[in-house]
């Protein structure tokens, strides 16, 4: 078999054995979004009113709308998780033995992107189960037609993730990112209120909304889930997952990085 | 056999600097091919750089690297393809099973299937370990978590063998076993042995000797012509004493 392959299967069965042997990461990635869509949104249903816009042709329960933002937000939890465990690698030395595989870096780093976005539509595919225990179903060719969403969004926010494990000189640091990086983009994005919402608030708000890559992925999986296409999303999606990943090649780049030169 | 085969390491004229802070500083030494070569320095000798550089953690601005006569500049996948390294960190994944991490570490090599799996029970078999494949991580001691990596390293089948303090933290029990194991290796096996230390027990007096201080080789040559007949503790003192009295 290829060894570009070979080394692709390689990671994506390290990180799902891995994955599946801390069971309370996977508990903990479920628990998350269920609490919002049942205790949240339950809640809010009453004091939001949402209007029709694309794709729903219909007045829908706030439970409904949230569920696309929750997928996203899945991800991005998962996104951040694997860039977690990458800074955790880099101080482990774990870090060091993939980069001594002779397979070019950026394969190995997109292999290990790949691997973690597999991992993360598990997880929403988990999700979006049990939410249909609740009655918030769509239809089959909906769920079908939200893979390849939940693809290249999961690839994005993995790539982000990729992008600040490359900068973070030391896993302390990662609380910040929880506070400055995590919750902002969660918040200033379509997962929880739409943008017209937003527009009555703050017209700021809701341009810093419309611009955030958390909004781009909810929307595409929204529109998918509806077997509807976003074209504006997409291309979004497509240029913030080059620009990151160029972003974290360049970071493990061992003629320019900076960051791996603590480990010596 | 030509004399590019007999070549196992290369270091020329090799000098590293962190900002203003030269760490290594102009290294030149070689190890010929089926030799087990000692690195012994004491902490912050620059033996952690080195090892960062010969795997390719980062890059060299001034000197070369050659390993079996091939680039690590130049060429460096192919190179890298003839290196195995045992870190000083341990990097295993304790929740794994042994044959789990070596496969994991197999496909980062490209390899897989019956090829990965024969490959796998040599190396286990080499360094004694084939009966735990099936094992966690977790639940190996300390020794036997060290043998593991070294048998990953050898996976491979490279030509040359880095180990960083491989035996740090070990009893004295385990340090021996690893210790002959590897020196088997290089006296049976032909592999070309860097090990770095800072234990002159370690040592052999049939091993090659580069002792590495401040930055700079400070004696090249076995073990036994640079002890010259005192036990190595104190020549291995006088060689990095003399050198802080000259500075």
């Amino acid at each position: 078999m290829n060894a570009y392959l070979t080394s692709l299967i390689g990671i994506t069965r390290r990180e799902s054995l891995r994955f599946l042997s801390q069971k309370g990461r996977f508990f903990s990635a479920l628990v998350r979004p269920l609490l919002w869509l049942v205790i949240f949104a339950a809640g809010f249903r009453a004091a939001l009113g949402l209007s029709i816009e694309p794709p729903y042709q219909t007045y829908i329960t706030y439970e409904i709308y949230i569920v696309p933002g929750l997928c996203g937000m899945i991800q991005l939890f998962n996104g951040m998780q694997s860039s977690f465990s990458l800074v955790y690698d880099r101080e482990m030395g774990s870090m060091r033995l993939l980069l001594t595989s002779p397979l070019p870096r950026w394969w190995l780093l997109f292999s290990k992107l790949l691997a973690g976005t597999v991992i993360s539509i598990i997880q929403v595919y988990v999700f979006l189960a049990i939410a249909a225990l609740f009655d918030i179903r769509f239809s089959l060719a909906g769920y079908v037609a939200a893979f390849p969403a939940l693809l290249l969004s999961g690839l994005m926010l993995g790539a982000f993730g990729l992008l600040i494990s490359s900068r973070i000189k030391q896993l302390e640091n990662f609380a910040g990112v929880m506070n400055f990086v995590i919750f902002p983009m969660f918040f200033l994005s379509t997962a929880l209120y739409p943008l017209w919402k937003m527009a009555e608030a703050s017209p700021l708000l809701r341009d810093l909304c419309a611009y955030s890559p958390l909004t781009h992925a909810v929307e595409l999986i929204r529109f998918a889930l509806y077997t509807q296409f976003n074209p504006d999303a997409f291309v979004w999606l497509v240029a913030l997952t080059a620009l990151f990943m160029a972003g974290a090649v360049a970071g493990y780049d061992p003629e320019r990085s900076a960051i791996l030169r603590r480990a010596g | 056999m030509t004399s590019q085969d007999r070549t196992g390491l290369e270091v020329d004229r090799l000098t590293h600097r962190y900002g203003s802070k030269t760490a290594l500083d102009g290294v030149s030494f070689s190890v010929e091919q089926g030799t087990f070569c000692a690195l012994l320095g004491p902490n912050g000798a620059g033996k952690s750089t080195l090892f960062a550089l010969l795997t390719r953690l980062f890059v060299p601005r001034e000197g070369t690297i050659r390993v079996a006569g091939v680039s690590l500049q130049e060429n460096p996948r192919a190179a890298l393809a003839m290196i195995g390294v045992v870190f000083q960190q341990p990097t295993l994944d304790l929740d794994l099973s042994v044959v789990q991490n070596m496969k994991y570490f197999a496909a980062l090599h490209g390899l897989s299937g019956r090829e990965a799996d024969k490959r796998i029970g040599e190396s286990l078999s080499r360094l004694g370990m084939a009966e735990r494949a099936n094992e966690k991580v977790r639940s190996l001691n300390g020794g036997h978590r060290r043998r593991m990596e070294i048998a990953r390293s050898l996976v491979h089948r490279p030509r040359i063998l880095l180990l960083d303090e491989p035996t740090v933290g070990l009893d004295a029990a385990s340090r021996q076993s690893i210790t002959e194991h590897v020196h088997g290796l290089a006296r049976d096996d032909g592999l070309t042995v860097l090990w770095a230390t800072h234990l002159v027990d370690e040592v052999g007096d049939s091993d090659q000797l580069v002792v590495l201080h401040q930055g700079k080789i400070r004696a090249d040559a076995t073990s036994g012509e640079i002890r010259n007949g005192q036990p190595l503790a104190q020549a291995f003192a006088r060689l990095t004493n003399d050198c802080e009295a000259a500075a």
